[in-house]
């Protein structure tokens, strides 16, 4: 490397620490950008929706008047499917995970379904609708129903729930397990009542963060074939139905601004719907965390 | 089953306990048994897509021939008469990816460098999280948002562009899938050991440069993974396309124009209630099947991708 001078190295010195601040100042508008838009797409939604809800939105069902509509049929259908979507998800994820990390650890069967979870979380959530079609509503005949939506949305979160619940389940200590084993506990006793126990606070926060993605999705109940106009409540577990989000795309897509009003109610309910989840979740992991800490 | 559950027990095998063990050894199989059948169904819901998709789409080939599909740019299946160049779905689907990349892309990797590199304690712990309510908006409210106020700011901006375009749904896209770039680079970056930083700044380095020679190649397998799977995760996205960016089958290239990507196909048929056994119908899985191929070879690509290239330091 050439020699330079005093002044030269303080020249170039200077013109690098300039570029360093406009580096920083150009890092640091990409975050205020982020964070922007999430306060420009809060304050919009407000301004279109907050006016228009009151309790007869809450109460009514869709309409051809935009100011009668509401989301009764949404709201219901949303909370029908999901109650089905979690308990399968629930059941089969936990279930998966424990054969995961407690049966099967490090043999090859484990890495292939890792591996085959890992892929399945990344598979777009419309053809997860398709598969729901042709499996739950044309091949096991449950029709365009509440129980073949839940079905489906379980499927599409069944890796999350069965991720999160494996976190949960190899954070539990081995000494808790070695000691039940040592008073002569068998396998399941050991996992009934000392890891399931332990690792429930953290499977529950993944099951609701799993639960709270399945109620916002809309692509694949619109492909499984969901409706989109629902004067009534579902009324068995084989009725059809709507859902919230299928509801918010509907008033989205219509040119009649009462409607772009009514959507933009629908999505505040909606956002207030997972705030109150996530913030469930957020409570429950600092609880947790405090225990190991 | 038996063999592997003996394996790794840590008890002795039940046969050497006392009488009445059997009693217990009985419910300790069935569930072991259960639990083992839920993991083989996870793989089955593998299986099952494939299976559906290839069902469906087989049975569009015997009707239309594979080339035809692949090679041709005109997609009208829904008219009376019926072309299924597929690439014109493609063409949309490209498009968003690649401009919803162009804004992901860089502000999410100036972010994370901003969070992993210059922010301090008190500002990340906040922000973090705060960056992370962007993706668990639902695509529908990014898709409203889409139409309803970036597109009639852009339409004062320039009044060439269409009601349904590209752009708009793009941009948004962008900023919904910028959180995913932006929190997996940033884990990346902060898994580069404090040694090599140290090791920089000791050689007189400045911060910028430390962060872009030094940080960024060592984190390079971690941040170009993320890449791919926000690559994946803008192919895949529905909504947002489905509502802002048109259902026009456009060979094109231009943003401003309504163009239709291979998802907001599927919706479109799929709200049409296409009678199962007709053409339409069968076009829905043909695209899907190339649609998930499309993203589980990304997915594998990113996978590859972080254990190939992974730099180990301890």
């Amino acid at each position: 490397m050439a020699v330079i001078s005093q002044t030269e190295f303080q020249r170039r010195k200077a013109r690098r620490k300039w570029l360093g601040r406009v580096f920083h100042g150009l890092c640091l508008l990409s975050v205020t950008v982020a964070l922007g838009a999430l306060v420009v797409l809060l304050i919009y939604l407000v301004v279109q929706g907050v006016t228009r809800i009151d309790w007869s939105f809450l109460t009514s069902f869709a309409s051809r008047y935009p100011e009668q509509a509401g989301i009764k049929a949404a709201m219901l259908g949303s909370i029908y499917v999901v109650i089905v979507a979690g308990a399968v998800a629930f059941t089969l994820g936990v279930a998966t995970a424990l054969y995961l990390e407690e049966y099967a650890a490090r043999s090859t069967f484990a890495r292939i379904a890792k591996i085959n979870i890992s892929n399945l979380a990344g598979v777009p959530s419309i053809v997860y609708g398709l598969l729901g079609l042709q499996i739950f509503v044309h091949s096991l005949h449950l029709g365009k129903s509440v129980l073949a939506g839940g079905f489906t949305l379980a499927l599409l979160i069944l890796p999350i729930v069965i991720v999160a619940a494996g976190e949960a389940v190899r954070s539990v200590p081995p000494s808790l397990r070695e000691g039940s084993y040592a008073l002569g506990a068998t396998r399941w006793q050991v996992i009934w009542h000392m890891v399931i126990p332990q690792a429930f606070p953290g499977i529950l926060t993944g099951v609701i963060l799993a639960v709270s993605r399945a109620i916002g999705e809309t692509a694949p109940l619109i492909a499984m074939g969901a409706l989109t106009f629902v004067p009534f409540t579902p009324d068995s577990p084989l009725s059809r139905f709507t859902v919230l989000p299928i509801q918010i795309f509907n008033w989205t897509s219509r040119p009649q601004a009462g409607f772009q009003e009514a959507a933009a109610a629908g999505i505040i309910v909606l956002l207030v719907i997972l705030l109150v989840m996530n913030a469930g979740a957020v409570i429950l992991r600092n609880r947790f965390q405090n225990k190991w800490e | 089953m038996r063999s592997s559950l003996a394996r790794n027990s840590v008890v002795p095998p039940l046969g050497h306990a006392a009488p009445g063990a059997w009693r217990r050894r009985l419910p300790e199989r069935g569930i072991a048994l259960a639990l083992f059948l839920s993991t083989i169904l996870s793989i089955l819901v593998t299986v099952g897509i494939i299976a559906v998709l290839l069902f469906e789409a087989i049975k569009f080939f015997g009707e239309v021939s594979f080339w035809e599909f692949i090679t041709g740019t005109r997609w009208t299946p829904l008219f009376s008469s019926k072309q299924f160049g597929v690439l014109a779905l493609v063409a949309g689907t490209t498009l968003t990816a690649v401009l919803a990349m162009l804004v992901a892309l860089p502000l999410g990797l100036l972010s994370a460098i901003y969070l992993s590199e210059y922010a301090p304690d008190k500002v990340r712990r906040p922000v973090k999280p705060i960056l992370e309510v962007l993706a668990g908006i639902p695509t529908v409210v990014y898709g409203y948002f889409a139409l309803l106020f970036v597109t009639p700011i852009l339409r004062q901006i320039s009044p060439d562009i269409a009601v349904f375009n590209a752009l708009s749904a793009s941009i948004v896209m962008g900023i919904m899938i910028l959180p995913m770039v932006s929190s997996l680079s940033e884990d990346a970056m902060r898994s580069v050991p404090r040694t090599l930083r140290e090791g920089a700044y000791a050689l007189g380095s400045t911060k910028l440069e430390v962060s872009t020679l030094v940080v960024v190649p060592a984190a390079l397998s971690g941040i170009v993974s993320a890449f791919i799977l926000a690559v994946s995760r803008a192919i895949g996205e529905t909504m947002i396309v489905t509502i802002a960016a048109g259902q026009n089958p456009n060979f094109t290239l231009n943003p401003f124009v309504p163009i239709e990507t291979m998802t907001a196909y599927i919706v479109q048929v799929s709200q049409g209630d296409a009678p199962a056994g007709s053409i339409e119908f069968k076009t829905i899985f043909a695209v899907a099947l190339l649609l998930f191929v499309i993203t589980l070879a990304m997915n594998l690509l990113s996978q590859y991708v972080v254990s190939r290239f992974r730099e180990e330091y301890e």
